[in-house]
């Protein structure tokens, strides 16, 4: 039986199953209505994600299959002290599939060697949140159609974003990708994700502080938010963060088919004039993250 | 300096000068009743100085803790005053409950029962990380 804690454990050839299902999902949308008849999923959130859980409950009702769980740890036995372990064992009981979502990094992983049905990390903390992973190559993937060859800009907070770490190291296991990194000296990427993962695959990087310079480079623009809270001083904050908000003024230059992308929630580091811009891709992610949910479950239950 | 030579028990050779007592400690010596006898500074043609632990009983010892903590450690198994083995450590790619994962984002530090585990993620520079939050061993 198998879970899904870290982006890292699945094969290169298993992110191409997991495409090609989400693909075959989006085309023949009748086809899985009721590929998980009876089968249901719990949502674990010990830590609300709206979002996230909003995404995983859609996809397990289109295919068929019913939701149960909680949303917060208020709400939950978590709040009178049982261990994830027994909280796990026993939700194995009722359901077929879980997701989790957990604030203390690891938690998920507890949880897979506990439970006896699959358990999908739903992110915790600030570590891992593979499903976020798969959304973004998902989304890559329908839009350029390929995983190779491609010069992919991330933007905003490389420091803090684990989104964005996740992403470059999905990614840096492809052929001929170029990375550019365009961040204020202050939310550069660590340096260990540098090391470890792009020199250790032999992948070509800039870094950058003016994103329009690069801006004609780029196939892929992955924004981020630039979080007030990250800065030590208010000025640096103010005097920063424009540099960092996508307006049409700083497309002038991209390429016609540039792949803009967001993990969302936005605040303002995307005008919301670009958001009927053809490139951009960001809502798109959003209906791509259930498609590759519905995706992820079928292969963890073993549903053809 | 002399120690009586062992009938049965171990030979703990080559731990790197001053590492004696840590590992004295982390291998809970102090709770043995039989003779232990920890050397300090011996002369060594490999290394100049180097420590040894001989232990006078057959004690059951987790290599992997002797290997994390220095690599370059053997030891010998002393039956009927001969060495029956010679085992050489080496760097083992786990280690359960010997390294504390100090990350208070971990779920380590609400969850008490758990066991505390590291693997090996770089053997070249000795990089442990915490399996549960990735976290560097210090
Ligand atoms: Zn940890």
């Amino acid at each position: 039986m198998r879970s899904l804690i870290d982006i890292k454990d699945l094969s290169i050839e298993e992110i191409d199953e997991l495409i090609v299902k989400a693909n075959d999902i989006i085309e023949n949308p009748k086809k899985y209505v009721h590929a998980c008849d009876g089968l249901k999923l719990a949502t674990l959130f010990f830590e609300p994600s709206t979002r996230t859980r909003l995404s995983f409950e859609a996809a397990m009702y289109e295919l068929g299959g019913n939701v149960l769980g909680f949303s917060e740890a208020q709400s939950s036995s978590a709040a009178k002290g049982e261990s994830v372990s027994d909280t796990v064992k026993t939700v194995s009981c009722y359901a077929d599939i879980i997701a989790m979502r957990h604030p203390k990094e690891g938690a998920p992983l507890v949880a897979s060697r506990k439970a006896s049905v699959p358990i999908i990390n739903a992110g915790d903390g600030g570590h891992n949140h593979p499903t976020q992973t798969l959304t973004d190559l998902l989304t890559i993937h329908r839009e350029k159609g390929r995983f190779n060859n491609l010069t992919i800009g991330f933007c905003g907070d490389l420091k803090f974003g684990r989104t964005v770490h996740s992403l470059i190291e999905a990614m840096s296991r492809y052929q001929n990708i170029k990375v550019v990194l365009i961040s204020p000296v202050e939310l550069k990427l660590p340096s260990y994700i540098k090391h470890d993962v792009l020199r250790a695959h032999n992948i070509e990087y800039v870094q950058t502080t003016n994103l329009e310079d690069v801006m004609p480079t780029l196939d892929i623009l992955y924004m981020t938010r630039v979080q007030r809270e990250r800065f030590f001083n208010e000025d640096d904050y103010v005097r920063l963060k424009d540099s960092y908000i996508l307006t049409p003024e700083k497309l002038v230059n991209a390429k016609e088919d540039l792949c803009i992308m967001h993990p969302l929630p936005r605040v303002n580091e995307i005008s919301t004039e670009i958001d009927s811009d053809s490139r951009a891709c960001y809502f798109k992610q959003v209906l791509n993250g259930k498609f590759i949910r519905m995706a992820l479950i079928l292969k963890l239950l073993g549903v053809e | 300096m002399i120690v009586d030579a062992i009938k049965n028990g171990i030979v703990i050779d080559h731990i790197t000068a001053g590492h004696a007592m840590e590992l004295y400690s982390i291998l809970e010596l102090d709770k043995l009743d039989c003779t232990v006898a920890v050397l300090i500074n011996v002369p060594s043609k490999k290394k100049g100085k180097k420590d040894i632990i001989k232990v006078d009983t057959l004690l059951d010892v987790d290599f992997d803790v002797l290997g994390y903590v220095d690599p370059n450690i053997t030891v010998s198994i002393i039956k009927d005053s001969k060495v029956e083995k010679k085992l050489e450590m080496k760097l083992p790619s786990t280690v359960t409950n010997v390294i504390k994962c100090k990350n208070p984002r971990c779920i380590t530090s609400t969850e008490q029962e758990l066991d505390h585990i590291f693997k090996l993620t770089n053997a070249e520079k000795k990089i442990y990380r915490c399996v549960y939050c990735e976290s560097k061993a210090k």
